[in-house]
């Protein structure tokens, strides 16, 4: 089974991804997790609540929100349960992916209901606990609105209040620091580097 | 016990601070306490006295050697127990006015020596108390970074117990109901500073502070513009009361409500506050104050930027060192400009408010909403300085410099950004520097990331603009780092190679060129290049061809060569050839740096010839053409002028086209120029063609013209090109008509002793090529006894060219009677005795010319010239045995003097010397004629010698005679 998923999942991924023996590595550690996480229910896949765990223990991530959409920017099919190949294909751009994919994940984790454009109520929700408690709720939410619009001058070049997948590609290649202007959806530079030895080393 | 002790003296010490605070009833019962359990120990405990600490108590003592008596040596200014550890060391030690004790017994026994002044040296002992690591806080708090415990009772607010620790300050849990403790517990964010915290803490405080920035600012103007007028002690207790007005209150408060845990001495305002932004280096806010105190005055060009026991020590030296190191601050921003802030309320622009409410967000923001706001900063017009006044005016740069303290690289890279930006004004520099930006940025240097090194390298090389900023990035390691960054482009690729080089790390070491070219403006920082192996770096980076990263490097290492051991690593390491290289750049800068460089290194003959062979002379003549830009033109001009000292290199000059060109450059040009311009023909008119072509070419006149200039380098430089022109005959009557000799000797009166000395030398020619010369000098109103008089001159220099002009003007008969008249025989006579071989040279040829008229020959033996004369026949110098010679001839037609002379034994010498220097043309000549094989070519000096030695001859002779008959 493992050889021909390995096989399977490797001709679905770009050239710059991982070789084979990390694939394999990648699978296996998945394997080990599934079964640590489903030991009762013989699942195939890591539901979300495993896949949280993973991302926060693994990759750092804290913003519960955030994890969630990670979550479904990983689960391709929709069926709430990350499986072998979504768990190689989203790791091959959360470690080694290239710029342009990282954009397109950053994308696809900002944009939830799936309309293709982030809305101005989608930024809001989740600048919404960008900001520690001022004075009083009603000026930390005048706070979150301001940052909602200075994101959106910023980034929506059409004008239409909403933020495109152009606009973001635009704004991001103008400036790399917005790539991940909605927060933290990418593991940390220093966590990718220890995951990128831990998948190339021995697992 | 030893850290019992140790634990209630240091927290008592706070209570009694320094001489600021008076001694309350409380502190002196304590104080009584402490005296009296220390006084008794040795009685109770014997066993326990004798335990030797690790670390010893040391203070400052008032007690005298004198005191000591049984179970001591003592020397006049020392003192050493006789009780020893198991190594042999006192356990006392006293070197006036240190002293170091190390057991209980020891510190007992000083107590009672010490009688009615134990009060005293127990209070001295705790108040210098310190751990050796600069912390007050307790050994085992110590571990979790804490440094010292503060407590500060604001205006609006209740007492706050603050924790000052590496990690930042914060609020604890306050004493305990066990006295003398405190709850060591977190119950606040942590802050980056007291000051912050305060501000923070207390609107009133806050209010207050940023009232008082600006007042600090003009009181340090103005005590730094009459530095001995205000008293030390004035100083420190103005500012207090001007600072918080209730600080007295709280000092009272305090002590009655804290008894052994009173930190109120911290609460001693102090311009420092502002500074001591940098805990992680271990040094408490006390220290702090009680540095300020003893470094006094000379330390405080402003506040310290890292205040460190070292700096302490080193401080006043520290000010002579930058004051000395500075090699270009005339160019430099040094003086601190007043502190603009915008005024409240007053018309603020709508960025102002943008902007404050960004830093808001900043600071109450997640990372997320930081990137964000930080984001948005950067699209304001940072160039703009209200944009740059407003961030700091909101407290935004030290929000901005706090994310340099975290671990977000987003925050860093965005803060950065917007510090590189705003760090182009001279204001914002200082501030950065005053909150501690500088060493946050240096340690970002270390980052594996490749982009936020760059950034940090940047911002240093815009905030290093001035010597402070120099001085704290090297005191912080941030040379060695920035050095460290020269290397990534070269860990990768061979030179060979240099075409492969990683963008990214050539970027790195461009930045890091950048920051050491704005570093090595101050000397003791280039001596840090040199010592961190940046030289060798450096050339390598120079073979490379990246434009934008030469002008850096170039940048530094013209910069550098203002050092000797700079100039010849720039040999050895085969610099001058990518110099001369770089010459042919398209790029301007480039250009101009490597003329720089080059004008720095061609001082040195090698270098020069190295300049001519590498073919960097005609690419400079070229250069020439393009007069737009100024500063290259300086560069280029001076690089010409310095090589042009080379025969060989002012005749290429000449083939190149170069001397027409620079004749064209004198007039209309900006002085620092004309300097260079007029250096490079007065070094080229050395050589008979070109001074032919300056007359041609119709430069006499502007030459001329520049005579009347006040800039000291200048006339030196113009002095000594008039001279050379007027070695040429046919151009001394073209100088003469334009007023020239007039113009040089009315520059006698030059209050610079260069220009003196220049003009002096530049008559010289001008007088021997001048048709009527005689009656030209004595067209001078005065001016004979004007030149005469400067021969009580004290600059040797002036003296040797004086001497040298008095020669020419003696020449004729009716000028050398009036100088004799104007006593100039006295006058020589005196200056007889020196050992400056330019200057002896010059002397004997103006006595021997000087002898030519009247009884002056008599004169000089009786002014006792004679017998130092005799003397320079033992210099090494050929020309200073010719002129001596020559003068001895002349001196030796009368009697007397020929007794002299061979008394002082003129004869021997000249044989003892002979047989040492052999090859000295003089030596060998006085040789020959001494043998009577005469055949040498110099007539002069041929008959001067026959003649001196046959005149002494023939008086010996006659001696003889007389004595035997």
């Amino acid at each position: 089974y493992q050889s021909h998923c390995t096989k399977s999942i490797g001709d679905g991924l770009g050239r710059q991804c991982f070789k084979k023996s990390e694939v394999e590595c990648l699978i296996r550690l998945f394997h080990s997790l599934v079964e640590r996480a489903n030991v009762r229910l013989n699942n195939f896949g890591l539901d979300r609540n495993a896949f949280r765990a993973i991302l926060h223990s693994v990759f750092g991530m804290t913003d519960d929100m955030l994890m969630n959409r990670v979550f479904f920017a990983f689960d391709k099919d929709n069926d709430n349960c990350i499986n072998a190949k979504e768990w190689v294909k989203g790791l091959s751009v959360f470690l080694r992916g290239t710029f342009e994919e990282k954009l397109k994940f950053c994308f696809e984790v900002y944009y939830l209901n799936g309309d293709g454009y982030i809305s101005q109520e989608e930024i809001f929700d989740m600048l919404k606990n960008s900001l520690h408690q001022q004075s009083s709720e009603e000026e930390t939410d005048e706070g979150i609105r301001e940052l909602v619009d200075i994101t959106l001058k910023k980034m929506d070049y059409d004008n239409d209040g909403k933020i495109s997948f152009a606009d973001f590609e635009k704004a991001v290649k103008e400036d790399k620091l917005l790539l991940e202007v909605f927060g933290p959806c990418l593991p940390e530079a220093k966590v990718e580097c220890q995951q990128l030895k831990l998948v190339k080393g021995t697992f | 016990m030893g850290v019992a002790l140790t634990r209630s003296a240091q927290w008592t010490a706070a209570g009694y601070g320094t001489r600021t605070l008076e001694i309350t009833p409380l502190n002196e019962v304590i104080l009584k306490e402490i005296a009296m359990f220390v006084e008794s120990f040795i009685y109770k405990h014997p066993q326990e006295a004798k335990y030797v600490f690790v670390e010893p108590l040391e203070w400052k003592t008032n007690l005298d050697p004198s005191a000591f008596e049984s179970g001591y040596i003592v020397s006049e200014t020392t003192v050493k127990s006789e009780e020893v550890d198991k190594d042999g060391q006192p356990l006392l030690f006293l070197s006036v006015p240190h002293i170091k004790i190390r057991s209980l017994g020891q510190l007992s026994r000083l107590l009672l020596i010490a009688k009615d002044r134990k009060l005293k040296e127990a209070q001295a002992c705790i108040k210098d108390y310190e751990f050796s690591n600069g912390c007050r806080a307790p050994p085992w708090r110590q571990i979790h970074g804490e440094i010292c415990y503060v407590l500060v009772k604001p205006h609006d607010v209740e007492t706050l117990c603050v924790t000052c620790s590496t990690e930042g300050v914060f609020l604890n849990g306050g004493k305990t109901e066990d006295e003398g403790e405190i709850n060591y517990e977190r119950k606040s964010e942590m802050y980056k500073d007291l000051v912050t915290f305060l501000k923070e803490k207390s609107a009133k405080f806050s209010e207050n502070m940023s009232k008082q920035d600006i007042r600090f600012t003009e009181e340090w103007k103005k005590e730094n513009e009459e530095p001995k007028e205000v008293p030390k002690k004035e100083e420190a207790d103005a500012l207090p009361k001007a600072f918080l007005a209730s600080s007295k209150n709280i000092l009272e408060k305090n002590q009655i409500n804290f008894g052994k845990i009173q930190m109120t001495k911290r609460l001693e305002p102090t311009l420092n506050w502002k500074a001591t932004v940098d805990f992680k280096k271990h040094k408490s806010l006390l220290r702090n104050t009680q540095e300020k105190k003893h470094g006094g005055r000379l330390g405080r060009s402003g506040p310290p930027v890292s205040p460190g026991r070292a700096q302490l020590v080193r401080k006043s030296a520290e000010k002579i060192e930058e004051i000395l190191s500075d090699s270009s601050s005339e160019n430099e921003e040094d003086e601190e400009p007043p502190d603009r802030r915008q005024e409240a309320n007053a018309d603020l622009p709508s960025e102002y408010w943008q902007i404050q409410k960004l830093v808001k967000y900043l600071k109450g923001g997640n990372q997320t909403a930081t990137v964000i706001a930080l984001r948005s900063m950067k699209d304001f017009n940072l160039a703009q300085e209200t944009c740059q006044l407003a961030i700091r005016d909101v407290g935004g740069l030290e929000v901005l410099i706090n994310l340099l303290d975290t671990d977000e690289v987003k925050c860093k890279i965005g803060s950065l950004k917007i510090l590189k930006e705003i760090s182009h004004n001279p204001q914002i520099r200082r501030n950065i520097v005053d909150l501690g930006g500088l060493p946050v940025m240096v340690n970002i240097l270390d980052s594996p990331h490749k982009s936020l090194k760059c950034l940090a390298a940047e911002t240093i090389a815009n905030v290093a603009k001035f010597r402070r900023a120099r001085r704290a990035v090297r005191h912080h390691g941030g040379i060695t780092k920035l050095v460290a960054l020269l290397d990534c482009a070269q860990s990768s690729a061979k030179p060979a190679q240099s075409s492969l080089y990683d963008a990214r790390d050539v970027e790195v070491a461009r930045c890091g060129a950048l920051a050491l070219w704005s570093c090595s403006k101050s000397n003791a920082n280039k001596e840090a290049i040199r010592q961190a192996g940046g030289i060798p770096l450096l050339a390598h980076l120079l073979k490379t061809s990246h434009e934008n990263m030469l002008i850096p490097v170039v940048g530094t290492l013209q910069e550098c060569a203002s050092e000797e051991n700079y100039r010849a690593a720039i040999k050895a390491e085969r610099i001058i050839e990518n110099l001369v290289k770089n010459l042919n750049s398209e790029n301007e800068q480039l250009q101009e740096q490597c003329a720089m460089a080059i004008y720095q290194c061609a001082e040195d003959k090698e270098t020069r010839d190295l300049v001519r062979l590498h073919g960097g002379l005609k690419p400079l003549a070229s250069l020439l053409n393009n007069t737009d830009n100024k500063e290259r033109l300086a560069a280029v001009t001076g690089a010409i002028w310095k090589c042009s000292i080379s025969k060989e290199n002012a005749t290429k000059f000449r083939e190149y086209e170069a001397i027409e060109t620079l004749v064209g450059l004198l007039t209309d040009q900006p002085e620092e120029v004309l300097v260079n311009v007029v250096g490079a023909l007065g070094e080229c008119c050395q050589e008979y063609e070109n001074r032919v072509l300056v007359r041609k070419c119709g430069g006499l006149q502007p030459l001329v013209n520049l005579l009347v200039g006040i800039n000291q380098t200048l006339l030196v430089n113009v002095t000594k090109a008039v001279g050379a022109c007027a070695v040429e005959p046919e151009s001394m009557m073209i100088i003469d008509r334009l007023d020239g000799v007039r113009l040089l000797w009315s520059l006698l009166k030059n209050p610079h002793p260069d220009v003196k000395a220049s003009a002096a030398w530049a008559l010289c020619p001008c007088i021997q090529n001048a048709k009527d010369a005689g009656e030209m000098v004595r067209c001078f109103v005065g001016g004979l006894e004007f030149i005469v008089n400067l021969l009580k001159s004290d600059n040797k220099e002036v003296l040797a060219s004086v001497c040298a002009a008095i020669t020419n003007i003696a020449k004729d008969q009716e000028n050398l009677a009036a100088i004799t008249d104007l006593g100039v025989v006295p006058l020589l006579s005196k200056l007889a005795n020196t050992n400056n071989d330019k200057l002896r040279r010059h002397l004997a040829e103006a006595i021997s010319r000087c002898c030519m008229w009247g009884r002056n020959r008599v004169a000089f033996g009786e002014y006792k010239a004679v017998a130092p004369l005799v003397r320079y026949l033992k210099s090494n110098d050929a020309n200073v045995h010719r002129a001596t010679a020559q003068a001895l001839y002349q001196l030796s037609e009368d009697a007397d003097n020929c007794i002299t002379i061979h008394e002082n034994g003129a004869v021997k010498l000249q044989l003892f010397w002979i047989s040492f220097h052999f090859c000295s043309h003089a030596g060998r000549i006085l040789y020959l004629l001494l043998l009577g094989m005469i055949g040498s070519s110099d007539q002069d000096l041929q008959e001067a010698a026959a003649g001196c030695i046959s005149n002494i001859r023939r008086l010996a002779l006659a001696i003889d005679k007389a004595r035997y008959t």
